[in-house]
């Protein structure tokens, strides 16, 4: 199970690398800091193209959504993003950690 | 991310190298460092080296900005020499954990496929088995076999490599003669007391079984409170 699991992991960055290497705009969004209870640990990441294909988690796919709309953004201006999700946020109701933890994602472009 | 810098992280994967990828959360600006194989030493380094050790990413602040390391860990291994009984439940225990198993045994009887299904087994010399699997920082050795001419090759190596995690099978007893075997050999007293001997958690375990759940309960142990 677990080895099943690492290489999931290892196959975000294989992904993302063969996305760019075909030519298409890619973003990775990595969980860089936890509070509290959160979905996947700090390290976990998710890579997404310009047509929004998907591979990895950040999440258990509550704040998903959000972050690959911001990764769309990142895409096409280039600067990198840092965001904040968790229950004190304005847009928990959206976004939604039902878990009551707090999470920050870094958003950068594949350059 | 620079995409020569993803490549560069795939190829150390494949070659079993752990390494950090420091990258400042506000410019974006990368860099991959090789805290264990590399000679490069900062703070940053250092702090790079801990994560590795404790397999845990984390942001650290520096004069910068915040800057997250990235750990890229190689798989956790274990290398059991000798196909002993114990070996048997302890391999398919430690599969389920994570690890990729290898057993060494050159005696045929004991090393072959249908006692290990799925395991990789090999039955060249342990000394020459573990020169090629080069043990590293996410390596567990654990010598089984009771026999001194099998165990003790393979312990003059692991002694020598990054092992996180080395242990012997034998009673107390056994343990001290393993003890004055090696000193004998040329190792000094902090390089043996890496050997934990006899080997496993007093859980009071008695069959193959439950012996090799103390094993794996005590690399465990080693694996997760270490630099953590």
């Amino acid at each position: 199970m677990n080895e099943q699991l690492e290489a999931n992991a290892e196959d975000v960055l294989a992904d993302a690398h063969s996305w760019r290497a075909a030519g298409k705009s890619v973003a990775v969004a990595t969980v860089v800091t936890t509070w509290g209870s959160s979905p996947r640990p700090v390290g976990s990441q998710l890579a997404v193209d310009s047509d929004g294909l998907m591979t990895g988690s950040v999440s258990g796919g509550c704040i998903e959504g959000a972050v690959v709309t911001q990764a769309m953004e990142v895409m096409e201006d280039g600067t990198p993003r840092l965001l904040d999700f968790g229950v004190t946020d304005a847009q928990a109701w959206e976004v939604g950690l039902a878990c009551g933890g707090k999470v920050q994602v870094f958003v950068e472009r594949l350059d | 991310m620079q995409q020569a810098t993803l490549s560069q992280i795939l190829d150390d994967r494949a070659a079993r190298r752990p390494v950090v990828l420091a990258t400042n959360l506000e410019s974006g600006d990368e860099k991959i460092l090789y805290p264990i194989d590399g000679d490069e030493q900062s703070d940053l380094v250092t702090e790079a080296a801990a994560a590795i050790h404790a397999d845990k990413s984390r942001t650290v602040e520096t004069a910068e900005g915040p800057v997250f390391l990235h750990v890229f860990n190689p798989p956790l291994r274990m290398i059991l020499i000798g196909a002993v009984h114990i070996s048997q439940p302890l391999a398919r225990m430690a599969a389920l954990a994570g690890y990729e198993v290898v057993v060494v045994d050159p005696r045929r009887a004991f090393a072959s496929a249908a006692r290990f299904p799925g395991v990789e087994v090999r039955t060249d010399w342990p000394d020459e088995a573990l020169e090629d699997l080069a043990p590293n920082l996410r390596t567990a050795v654990v010598t089984l076999t009771h026999d001194p001419k099998l165990d003790d090759p393979a312990l003059h190596v692991a002694l020598r490599s990054d092992a996180f995690y080395i242990g012997s099978l034998g009673s107390k007893k056994t343990h001290r003669t393993r003890v004055e075997r090696l000193t004998e050999a040329g190792f000094d007293e902090n390089t043996i007391g890496r050997i934990l001997g006899p080997v496993g958690l007093s859980i009071g375990a008695t069959s193959p079984a439950e012996i090799a759940v103390a094993i794996l309960a005590q690399i465990t142990d080693v694996l997760r409170h270490q630099g953590a």
